[in-house]
């Protein structure tokens, strides 16, 4: 059982959750038991990196990754906002 | 009184007796020499200038002057100089201005900086790490700030109080009402103008030693060479879009120019330092930007007015950092701030081998210029 991080950009899938309990002994497993109970999140966590007590999960075992009880696991697609995402087709406006 | 029969050299016991009295000490060595540090109230006349100025500063021929230089060489010359033109009651430190360093006899190290820099950046002085040397270096500096919006705000606001001697501004953005919630370097009074225009004037306005180049226009693959032309020491990324984020790291790894990073997001922001060489870069992290369709809304965005205040101050930081070389920049290290929690997180970032820009075997080679996810919408 480990805390996963939900990035604001994935919320809505997460029903407003910020943080949520996934089981699981690998990275692989906790993404599953995540996308079974929240189905939206299917497809849209291969473009987040994942990191599991600090570290990048690509420079450990990638998604084989073990996951002990207690760690937290950080979710973390890119994010482009520098001022608000409001309505940004001029750029840069920071 | 002295004659040229008189025994013409001084000790260093000798000279700093004579600092104590009426004595004059003359310094003939190298500017570069003088600046590093002098006895205290010397006059400083190079050797190969000498015979023409001596006249000019020291016009009593009667006074007492002790003449020095490095190691003894250059003043015994001196020496000989002055006491043809009359002076002479002149002797010479054989034993020179390093020994009398060494030896711990007082010394000054002049000021460049102006009397009004001085109180101005008092606090950055008093700091032992920062010091003259420090802040001399922030006035030589240039930073290129990618945006004058939420990030770009405080941070050109504190690189500019810093006494940043150049600050780049790139934008094609106007001063929108929406806008004036974070970016702090506009005012309701600037609506409407370029926010390149109102961001200088309240820079310069804040510290007129800061030279400003404005740069109204869009960044893209077409610009960004000239603009990275004029010689940056740093970057400070504040864009808010992917197409603008990936051009900024492939120009800062192919120019090897750091880039401050930040991010934000409603309540969340990051940032980071991209050193080319050093660290990873922007697409070790993201390697390519993802489907417009998993991007976010731009509709559903939204920020915390302060939350750029943090992140854009953190890139503010790291950058003095990095121009002044002190501390541990966040390179390799990725800084989540959580403005709801109110709690700083770290993850490590490493350097991607088969990173397509920095890696060993780079796939991209030129600048992309990725479709604008938001317009479409």
């Amino acid at each position: 059982m480990s805390v996963v991080r939900i990035p604001p950009t994935l919320r809505t899938d997460t029903g407003g959750e910020r943080e949520v309990i996934a089981e699981g002994e690998t990275v692989r497993d906790l993404l599953d038991d995540l996308m079974a109970r929240f189905p939206t999140l299917d497809g849209k966590l291969e473009y987040a990196n994942v990191y599991v007590g600090g570290e990048d999960i690509r420079t450990r075992d990638g998604f084989e990754t073990p996951v002990s009880a207690g760690d937290t696991v950080i979710l973390l697609p890119a994010m482009a906002g520098g001022s608000s995402a409001e309505n940004a087709p001029h750029f840069p406006r920071g | 009184m002295a004659t040229s029969s008189e025994t013409p050299t001084v000790s260093l016991r000798e000279a700093a007796d004579l600092l104590a009295g009426d004595a004059l000490f003359l310094d003939v060595r190298e500017q570069g020499e003088w600046d590093l540090g002098h006895v205290p109230h010397a006059v400083h006349i190079p050797l190969g200038v000498l015979e023409d100025r001596v006249a000019d500063e020291l016009s009593d021929r009667e006074r007492e002057v002790v003449v020095y230089c490095a190691h003894g060489r250059r003043s015994l010359a001196a020496l000989a100089t002055l006491r043809a033109l009359g002076y002479e009651r002149s002797r010479h430190l054989s034993d020179g201005f390093e020994e009398w360093e060494k030896s711990g006899f007082p010394v000054v190290v002049p000021s460049t900086l102006e009397p009004d820099q001085r109180r101005r950046y008092s606090r950055h002085l008093l700091i032992p790490e920062l010091g003259e040397a420090g802040q001399r270096r922030l006035l030589e500096s240039s930073v290129l700030l990618i945006g004058a919006g939420g990030l770009g705000s405080p941070a050109s606001l504190y690189l500019a109080a810093a006494g940043v001697g150049t600050l780049g501004i790139v934008d094609d953005d106007v001063v929108d009402e929406s806008n004036l919630q974070r970016q702090i370097a506009h005012s309701t009074q600037r609506l409407g103008d370029p926010k390149v225009e109102s961001a200088r004037d309240t820079l310069t306005g804040l510290n007129p030693d800061v030279e400003v180049k404005t740069f109204n226009e869009r960044l893209s693959s077409e610009n960004i060479d000239r603009i990275l032309a004029e010689g940056w020491d740093v970057i400070v990324d504040g864009a808010d879009n992917f197409p603008t984020r990936y051009l900024v790291n492939d120009a800062s790894v192919w120019h090897g120019i750091p880039v401050v990073h930040g991010s934000i997001y409603r309540f969340e922001g990051q940032a980071t330092v991209f050193q080319p060489g050093e660290g990873p870069c922007y697409r070790c992290l993201f390697p390519t930007p993802p489907p417009p369709e998993l991007a976010p809304s731009c509709a559903e965005g939204g920020v915390l007015g302060v939350l750029p205040g943090v992140i854009g101050s953190l890139q503010a930081n790291e950058t003095i950092k990095l121009l002044t070389g002190i501390g541990e920049p966040l390179v390799g290290r990725l800084l989540l701030f959580d403005a709801l929690s109110a709690t700083f997180t770290e993850v490590a970032l490493r350097r991607d081998p088969d990173c397509p820009v920095c890696g060993e075997h780079p796939t991209v080679t030129e600048y992309v210029d990725y479709a604008e996810f938001c317009a479409a919408r």
